[in-house]
């Protein structure tokens, strides 16, 4: 894992202390509230419907169990005893007081950790595919990628004053669980015809109002080109982004307006015109990176041990928690374990500081003391033994942490809507758990198989409705909450938006329009085929027909 | 950030020191339940209302702002759209956390809120625009 360096740990107590200045000018009424404001939000405080919310960054989604273990002490002892993991792998706490915040953020930086970049106009917080390292079919770990823009990034000059945020992410394999193409650029390893790794260069996806889906600026790009062609990437951005209105200001809507071929042109261009190499990589600096996310010492194990397969025959809950939660590793005789957080009748992703210790522990135990945050709102064990699984899995069932729904219909992405959020239109959290409790039945999601579905209280989309395969948004009717249904999203390597179906639902009718999606799905799919490729198969009509046959 | 929508109103905002929602009352305090709040019909009378919480900005909360509200039989008000009902509670999936939990166990409102029901409350269609967030 990476560790900070003394220049890391200066620039973060410094802003500790400084922020801690701010906030006692601010208490005093030296600073007003305008004046205040930027400040704060640049420290990642938000705020909210019923008080301040803090985000802090969890770069790229890697956690030690240390870490973990002072989330948790801060949920209980600044916040009310729970934390929400979200879509770009952070955490929000919801209740922290003001000022007890530079409190809290000193005791953040005593393992490594701040808000930084967690929010305004700058170079966010670079998120990565959660299997980063030991994914199997992987080109490299993508952390490392990670690990280099946000060192050229952070409080980079240039880009600190954008016109609007930035997010990019990083995927080191062709399978995309990073979201890559829903973000300003998305980079994903690839190897050229002399497999020399490189990157993929997307630019300009994005979710919000004007939903996206990024074009390939750069079918490949040599390693050690990465900072020069993302600052000319930046450089373009910050010379022609549309700094009048913020609705427009993304890049997204700059790539779309002068088209992504020129795009890719000026960005060239702005490249080609860098004094030689000015930013390339130098020499040791990839390697002195690497270093930090060198992968540990594995043991000689073979794969499938005969307790692990035994265990899988004779004990189901267990066969199913691997079906659904179990990835393959690299390394054979291991495995990626996920633990869900989405529980039926929680809030996805939310966390208590009594889970947040037992992942600690459990990942100290079973995993090399490393935990990931993935996009989708669960946490995930990189590097397990698959001959622990068997006694993880009862840790985990004794904490309430087994539920086998990875990718199925209960594992929801869903914004913290109107019960949190002061831009909401509508409900988000009950939307899903009311889903979760429709769907209760386990072998009923299983054979219901993969299908994402992901809930959105307002048009921002931070719930990522526009890549569900069943998307709901939150819209205000006259008044009433309303949930338009869109199909057919998907955010992986073979990403889309998803369409409209029809008209929307009231807030007690949402929940049967999704079995009703879910009953034509199961109506129409072929064997073996999943609700995603069901739709590619035959479009929406089947599911709308279906939907609004009683009109 | 006065709201355009006619009818009675009262003005919240959130302490400043800890975020806690509060309402001004009309001995110029900050109480944390809407029921103890000022409020008033004409717009005039609002805006000398929000001019009076603007006051208290300086060191005692922030961004406060004019909200709808019903007033009761009694005279005292109630917010009328889900938003400010949300505040004024807490998150309705978490319903041992926020103002609601006290009242849980005062009973005092004699049901435990039935939030499913008052999603029907009604918001004014200008709310749809999300109203006074902020840059995230
Ligand atoms: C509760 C406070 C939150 C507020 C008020 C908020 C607000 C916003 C706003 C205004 C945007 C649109 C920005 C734009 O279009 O440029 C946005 C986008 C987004 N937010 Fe949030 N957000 C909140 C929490 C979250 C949470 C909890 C998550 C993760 C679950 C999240 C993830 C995202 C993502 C992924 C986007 C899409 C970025 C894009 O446009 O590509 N946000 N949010
Ligand atoms: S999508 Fe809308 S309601 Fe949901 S968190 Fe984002 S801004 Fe709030």
């Amino acid at each position: 894992m990476y560790r900070y360096d003394e220049f890391d740990q200066a620039i973060v107590n410094d802003r500790v202390e400084q922020f801690r200045e701010q906030v006692n000018r601010r208490l005093s009424g030296e600073l007003s509230e305008d004046q205040f404001k930027p400040l704060r939000l640049m420290n990642g405080v938000y705020l909210q419907l019923h008080a301040y919310m803090l985000r802090i960054a969890i770069p790229y989604g890697t956690l030690s169990a240390t870490q973990m273990r002072k989330l948790a002490h801060v949920a209980r002892v600044y916040d009310k005893g729970y934390g929400h993991f979200t879509t770009r792998q952070n955490i929000q706490f919801n209740w922290p007081a003001l000022k007890d915040i530079p409190d809290l953020l000193a005791e953040l930086a005593e393992v490594e950790m701040h808000a930084i970049q967690t929010s305004g106009n700058c170079i966010r917080n670079v998120t990565a595919d959660q299997y980063a390292g030991v994914a199997a079919d992987e080109v490299e770990d993508p952390r490392v990628y990670a690990e280099i823009i946000r060192q050229w990034s952070t409080l980079h000059p240039e880009f600190s004053f954008l016109p609007r945020k930035f997010k990019v992410a990083v995927t080191g394999c062709r399978e995309d669980r990073a979201a890559v193409a829903v973000h300003d650029v998305g980079l994903r390893m690839t190897r050229d015809e002399d497999g020399e790794p490189g990157f993929e260069v997307l630019v300009g996806g994005g979710q919000g109002r004007t939903p996206v889906i990024a074009k390939t600026i750069r079918a490949f790009l040599p390693k050690r080109h990465l900072l020069s062609y993302l600052e000319a990437v930046l450089r373009v951005y910050n010379q022609l982004g549309r700094r009048d209105n913020a609705f427009k200001a993304r890049i997204k809507i700059l790539v779309n307006s002068v088209g992504a071929d020129e795009f890719a042109r000026m960005v060239e261009r702005e490249w080609r015109a860098m004094p030689d190499q000015e930013l390339d990589l130098p020499d040791g600096e990839l390697e002195r990176i690497q270093a930090y996310f060198a992968p540990p010492t594995y043991a000689d194990l073979p794969d499938d041990p005969p307790a692990y397969a035994a265990w899988r025959r004779h004990d189901p809950g267990f066969a199913r928690w691997v079906q659904a939660n179990v990835a393959r590793h690299k390394q054979p005789g291991y495995a990626i374990v996920n633990v869900s957080l989405k529980p039926h009748g929680g809030a996805p992703g939310d966390a208590t500081a009594e889970e947040m210790e037992a992942v600690a522990e459990l990942a100290d135990r079973f995993a090399l003391g490393e935990i990931r945050v993935t996009h989708e709102q669960n946490l995930t064990l990189p590097d397990v033994r698959q001959e622990d699984l068997y006694q993880l899995w009862q840790e985990l069932k004794h904490q309430g942490l087994a539920t086998a729904n990875v990718g199925l219909i209960s594992d929801i992405i869903a914004c913290p809507g109107l019960d949190y959020c002061s831009l909401a239109n509508a409900r988000s959290i009950p939307v899903a758990q009311r889903i979760q409790e429709r769907f209760q039945d386990l072998d009923r999601q299983h054979d219901i198989g993969e299908l994402k579905v992901k809930i959105s209280g307002c048009i921002n989309a931070c719930g990522h409705h526009h890549v569900g395969h069943i998307g709901i948004l939150g819209v205000d009717k006259k008044g009433e909450e309303f949930y338009q249904l869109t199909i057919g999203g998907s955010a992986d390597e073979n990403a889309s938006l998803g369409e409209i179906v029809g008209k929307g639902f009231a807030y007690d009718e949402v929940v049967d329009a999704v079995e009703t999606l879910v009953d034509a799905y199961l109506e129409n799919r072929q064997t073996g085929e999943a609700f995603l490729e069901t739709y590619r198969r035959l479009g929406a009509e089947p599911f709308r027909e279906k939907l609004y046959a009683a009109d | 950030m006065a709201s355009k929508a006619k009818g009675p109103k009262a003005v919240t905002a959130n302490r400043l020191s800890d975020g806690v929602v509060v309402y001004l009352t009309p001995d110029d305090r900050w109480a944390e339940t809407p029921d103890q709040a000022d409020w008033a019909e004409h717009p005039q009378a609002q805006q000398a209302l929000l001019e009076r919480a603007q006051a208290f900005a300086g060191t005692t909360v922030v961004a406060p702002y004019l909200f709808a509200v019903q007033p009761q039989a009694d005279g005292t008000p109630r917010p009328s759209h889900m938003k400010e009902v949300m505040r004024a509670k807490g998150p309705s999936v978490r319903p041992d956390l926020g103002k609601q939990a006290e009242w849980g166990k005062q009973a005092e409102r004699g049901k435990q809120a039935d939030w499913g029901k008052q999603a029907g409350s009604g918001r004014p269609a200008e709310l749809a625009d999300p109203g006074p967030g902020e840059e995230r």
